[in-house]
């Protein structure tokens, strides 16, 4: 089994109301039915950009920056991780959350966990 | 004898080498570990079967002399705590026995290489070094790439297929037909590429030609029952047929309505022939049968002047509802004209949004010229000759304007 994060790659600005609550009834059933296909690991949505802090270390000081890594129109507005056999499995997936979400999903496998 | 053999090993290598790294892909689970064990053990073919002779069974001895060197290769690596190379092992030993009919290996590294998840590129590149045998190198220079570029190419690949885990399988039933039209688009290309070269000098790259007809000859041979497979073959072979009169012995690109007919290859035209039958009984059109049968109408007729352009502008129709698009409104606006006379074929051309093709222009200009209206037939000339890539294409139509321009003026 390998894991993959589906990213959700969201339009700056807030979207209309009415749509969310059609895409959060959708987000529901496909986060119920990755539970009982025992493929659900996490999932969750994100605040706005414009909340973010980025935070560095210079020199063994610690800097921080308001405001998203970089500037895009498009941030990643939340993902949900998957544990599933392979690639074909994971793009099926993705393709309902793509639906759900009507926005673009990115697919990316995690590196493989080294055994304990 | 000694090359007798080498001619031999080389023929077996363009024969098997697909194979062999399909077999050891599914027993290890890698590719490069399956390629690497393949080439290792045809270097050792190479060294020793010109002495010893050919064994009873190439093909099995390649398969188990590479088994048998990337075993030898993963224990080495294993006992140094090589975590991929423990893997690969353990795979091997739980391979699971086969339920149902066993497809071949080969089937599976087609779909693979041909995965949607991986660029058109990429897919083209695979499938030319896996199931092909080509080097990096050779498909480099056959797509006039940097040979790092392609190398890149290759690598970035492969290490997708195996980090994201591409799966290595025939795609279930519900998937089957969109990938398998992926997997023909991909022969096509490579066809096509081979047929006129998109860019460079020389109009014909035989090599990708003729490896894209193997593949579709092994794509036949393992899907028979496909009858796009059949189609897409048959279509390769009947343009095939006609290569050697494409061009003059100077070079010169040569209409088909000029080309010398009894110079047509008839072993592939008939081979096409039968498979375009074979397309027929079946009744299941699809876009490639239906190129097929208008190349077959074409390579039936013994003179251009015999050629049935009504059946040519039918089948059009029928290639136009099956996959609408204007490159095929212009090719039947092209048939259109043979009937009808050109004028309201141009009426059909006029109406495409197809600027930028310069297959566009080259019907418009011919058009105009046939209507005597030579100002804008030398306009069109013009405009195709500028987006034309092709050399030898391009001075065929140089001579085309140039042939027009000298022609006196009708008012």
């Amino acid at each position: 089994m390998t894991q993959y994060l589906l990213s959700v790659y969201q339009p700056d600005g807030t979207p209309a109301p009415e749509a969310l609550e059609q895409v959060s009834r959708d987000l529901e059933t496909l986060n119920r039915d990755l539970a009982e296909a025992g493929a659900w690991v996490f999932a969750g949505g994100l605040c706005a950009p414009s909340t973010a802090t980025v935070v560095r270390v210079r020199a063994g000081e610690v800097l921080m920056t308001d405001g998203p890594f970089a500037e895009v129109k498009e941030h990643l507005g939340g993902f949900t991780i998957i544990d599933v056999p392979d690639l074909e499995s994971a793009l099926g997936w993705a393709d309902r959350l793509a639906r759900a979400t009507t926005l673009p999903i990115e697919v990316r496998p995690f590196q493989e966990q080294p055994e304990s | 004898m000694r090359l007798t053999t080498v001619v031999e090993i080389e023929r077996i290598f363009r024969a098997e080498y697909g194979r062999a790294v399909a077999v050891l892909v599914r027993a290890f689970g890698d590719i490069d570990i399956a390629e690497e064990a393949v080439q290792e053990a045809f270097t050792t073919a190479v060294s020793r079967w010109p002495s010893a002779g050919l064994p009873p069974s190439p093909q099995g001895w390649i398969i188990t002399t590479a088994r048998n060197r990337a075993v030898d290769r993963l224990r080495r690596e294993a006992s140094r705590h090589d975590r991929h190379a423990q893997a690969a092992l353990l795979q091997m030993r739980d391979e699971p026995a086969e339920e149902g009919p066993v497809p071949d290996d080969r089937l599976r590294l087609i779909f693979t290489c041909c995965h949607p998840a991986l660029g058109l590129p990429s897919r083209v590149a695979l499938t030319l070094r896996l199931l092909g045998g080509l080097t990096t190198v050779e498909i480099a220079h056959a797509f006039l790439v940097p040979e790092p570029t392609m190398a890149q190419r290759l690598v970035r690949a492969k290490g997708k297929i195996r980090d994201a885990k591409v799966p290595y399988r025939v795609p279930s039933e519900a998937d089957f037909p969109a990938r398998l039209d992926g997997v023909l688009a991909v022969v096509y290309l490579i066809f096509n590429e081979g047929h006129t070269a998109s860019s460079g000098g020389r109009l014909v790259r035989e090599d990708l030609s003729a490896e894209a007809i193997r593949l579709g000859r092994l794509l036949a041979d393992l899907m028979p029952d496909e009858p796009e497979v059949l189609g897409l073959l048959a279509l390769m072979l009947l343009v095939e047929a006609r290569r050697e009169t494409r061009t003059s012995s100077e070079g010169a690109l040569v209409p088909l309505a000029e080309q010398d007919r009894g110079r047509w290859d008839r072993a592939l035209v008939a081979e096409g022939h039968a498979l375009v039958r074979r397309c027929l009984q079946r009744n299941q059109a699809g876009p490639y049968q239906v190129q097929a049968a208008i190349n077959a109408v074409h390579t039936d007729a013994p003179t251009a002047a015999a050629t049935d352009w009504l059946q040519i502008v039918q089948l059009y129709d029928h290639l136009f509802a099956l996959a609408p698009s204007p490159v095929v409104a212009l090719n039947r606006a092209v048939a259109v004209a043979e009937v009808d006379g050109p004028q309201p074929a141009l009426a059909l051309v006029e109406a495409l949004p197809l600027q930028g093709y310069h297959p566009f222009h080259v019907t418009r200009a011919d058009l105009l010229r046939r209507l005597g209206r030579q100002a804008e037939a030398l306009d069109a000339y013009d405009a195709a000759i500028s987006r034309c890539d092709n050399t030898t294409e391009r001075a065929f139509l140089v001579r085309a304007r140039d042939d027009l321009a000298a022609e006196p003026t009708c008012h």
